[in-house]
């Protein structure tokens, strides 16, 4: 293999600019770290609701949450990243259409958050889901017994436990969402692979490229992923033993 | 205090309940008894509504727990309840565990609840643990701290679903000497056990049930002496004899 090794590219001007190519990663970074935590943040909201939704004795409310979760799941990323994208824009009004196409600010970043946080947000609702069904049907009935509400007995019994518990499938989902937001890059948004192929094409070298690219990506996720490991340790409930009732 | 009119209750096909009906007068302490499955459960969750039924109704201190209008996490923060496997809530101190309720439903400060919930540990025993979890009791602690959380929220009465029936043996008297006491201050009481030590030192009635009705409901003294049903003197006989 005759490769020009030559790792001092990072620090090179781009060509035709007055910036380098770290200058481009770092630029992609943010804009992976912006998508990645902004749709995380939708998918906790959204998952906790839809997720507790399920288990509501209300039936309507539980379809409604299965048809959320199904609608997200059963569909390939990429796929909804263009239907949110080419698609959803078409289908509106015509005057918020046009706004959309128009006048929408970072709209390529707007798009790709959503979209990531709403396909995120079913498979959260999955892993709440399981964490309350996992907790007694006691648990409840003492709640609803001190004379909680339905609702406070959510708040204040079943969601700190369930929350605990599914800590370590939302480790997972946490360091997906980083992996899962570089196809943000297939609809335009200037993160951290779309940086890659721009510094691979310009630079033509590839190689380091991709080699810096993938330490940032495990980076991102060993972070998250001791993120959640503290969060974990700090909830941890003394003497308590995960109980399979 | 608490009236049960003619309640029955269905799953599907099968009926948990028939026709139930009993009054506990205030002050009065009623101990349900029967073989497993016999509704027993059923029974006393119906009387703060966390069971629901399909006929006949029962009025707590007055007001219809069937009834659509009642608000029933209202009724629910005037009868105490205390279930068979304690259900303490976990992520919460002994202390967060007591306060909550009295917070959040009765609305209390802070400090007053607190006041409230050691007095009530110093009642069970239990003042040296306030700080801890309940992991990190014991079965028989725990059921303690459960009777100290129903107890501070000022009950009209007290339901138990077989509170000691979880607990190793050595533990068992703990529990009950806590109940034993509450009972000869006056406190309403239903409970259902088969403990009938105790039912002999404090019940003034005792049920029997099997199938979902109540086969028998006597008199102490009637029902030790000379129980009417055959089934009730062939349980009787059972559970005594060891
Ligand atoms: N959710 C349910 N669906 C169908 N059947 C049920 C349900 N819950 C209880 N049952 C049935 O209802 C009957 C009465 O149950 P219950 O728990 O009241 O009995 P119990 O007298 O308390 O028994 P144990 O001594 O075992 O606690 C049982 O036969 C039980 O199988
Ligand atoms: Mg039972």
């Amino acid at each position: 293999m005759n490769y020009h090794w030559n790792w001092g590219i990072f620090l090179e001007q781009v060509k035709g600019g007055d910036e380098t190519y770290l200058n481009w990663l770092f630029t992609g970074l943010g804009w992976t770290l912006a998508v990645a935590i902004s749709a995380w943040l939708i998918a906790l909201s959204i998952g906790i609701g839809i997720g507790t939704l399920r288990t509501a004795p209300n039936k309507g409310l539980a379809w409604f949450a299965a048809t959320w979760v199904e609608l997200f799941r059963n569909v390939p990323l990429l796929v909804q990243m263009f239907l949110w994208f080419f698609v959803v824009p078409e289908l509106l009004p015509r005057e918020w259409s046009l706004w959309v196409k128009q006048d929408l600010p970072a709209k390529e970043f707007i798009t790709a958050t959503l979209c990531l946080g709403l396909f995120t947000s079913a498979r959260v609702a999955e892993q709440v889901r399981a964490g309350i069904q996992s907790l007694s049907r006691g648990q409840t009935m003492a709640g609803l017994a001190v004379g909680f509400t339905l609702t406070q007995t959510y708040r204040y019994v079943i969601l700190p436990m369930a929350f605990r518990i599914i800590i370590p499938p939302l480790t997972s989902e946490f360091m997906n969402i980083f992996k899962n937001s570089s196809v943000a890059f297939a609809i335009g948004v200037m993160e951290l692979t779309f940086q890659a192929r721009q510094m691979q094409e310009d630079s033509e070298q590839g190689i380091e490229t991709y080699l810096a690219v993938t330490v940032l990506y495990f980076i991102c996720a060993f972070i998250a992923n001791r993120g959640m490991a503290f969060l974990e340790q700090r909830t941890r409930v003394p003497g308590f033993i995960a109980s399979a009732k | 205090m608490i009236e049960i009119n003619n309640i029955s209750k269905w799953y599907g096909q099968f009926q948990v309940l028939a026709d139930c009906s009993t009054r506990i007068a205030k002050g009065e302490v009623v101990v349900v008894c029967g073989p497993s499955g016999s509704g027993k459960s059923t029974l006393i969750k119906c009387v703060n509504g966390l069971e629901s039924f399909e006929q006949g109704d029962v009025i707590v201190d007055g007001t219809s727990v069937g009834s659509p209008t009642t608000i029933l996490s209202k009724l629910r923060s005037r009868v105490g309840m205390v279930f068979q496997h304690f259900e303490l809530f976990p992520h919460m101190s002994i202390t967060e565990n007591l306060t909550i309720g009295q917070i959040k439903v009765l609305g209390r400060s802070k400090d007053e609840a607190l006041q409230r919930g050691l007095k009530l540990l110093d009642r069970v025993g239990l003042r040296s643990q306030a700080e801890k979890f309940p992991g990190q009791l014991s079965g028989g602690q725990q059921q303690r701290v459960a009777i100290a959380r129903a107890l501070a929220m000022d009950p009209i009465c007290m339901l138990f679903d077989e509170p000691t029936s979880a607990l190793d043996p050595e533990m068992i008297n703990e529990v009950l000497d806590v109940m034993v006491e509450l009972a000869n201050e006056g406190m309403t009481m239903m409970v259902v056990t088969h403990e009938m030590g105790f039912a002999r030192k404090v019940a003034h009635r005792v049920i029997f049930m099997d199938h979902g009705r109540i086969v028998e409901d006597a008199t102490k003294d009637d029902f030790f002496g000379t129980p009417r049903s055959e089934r009730a003197q062939l349980f009787l006989s059972k559970i005594l004899s060891h």
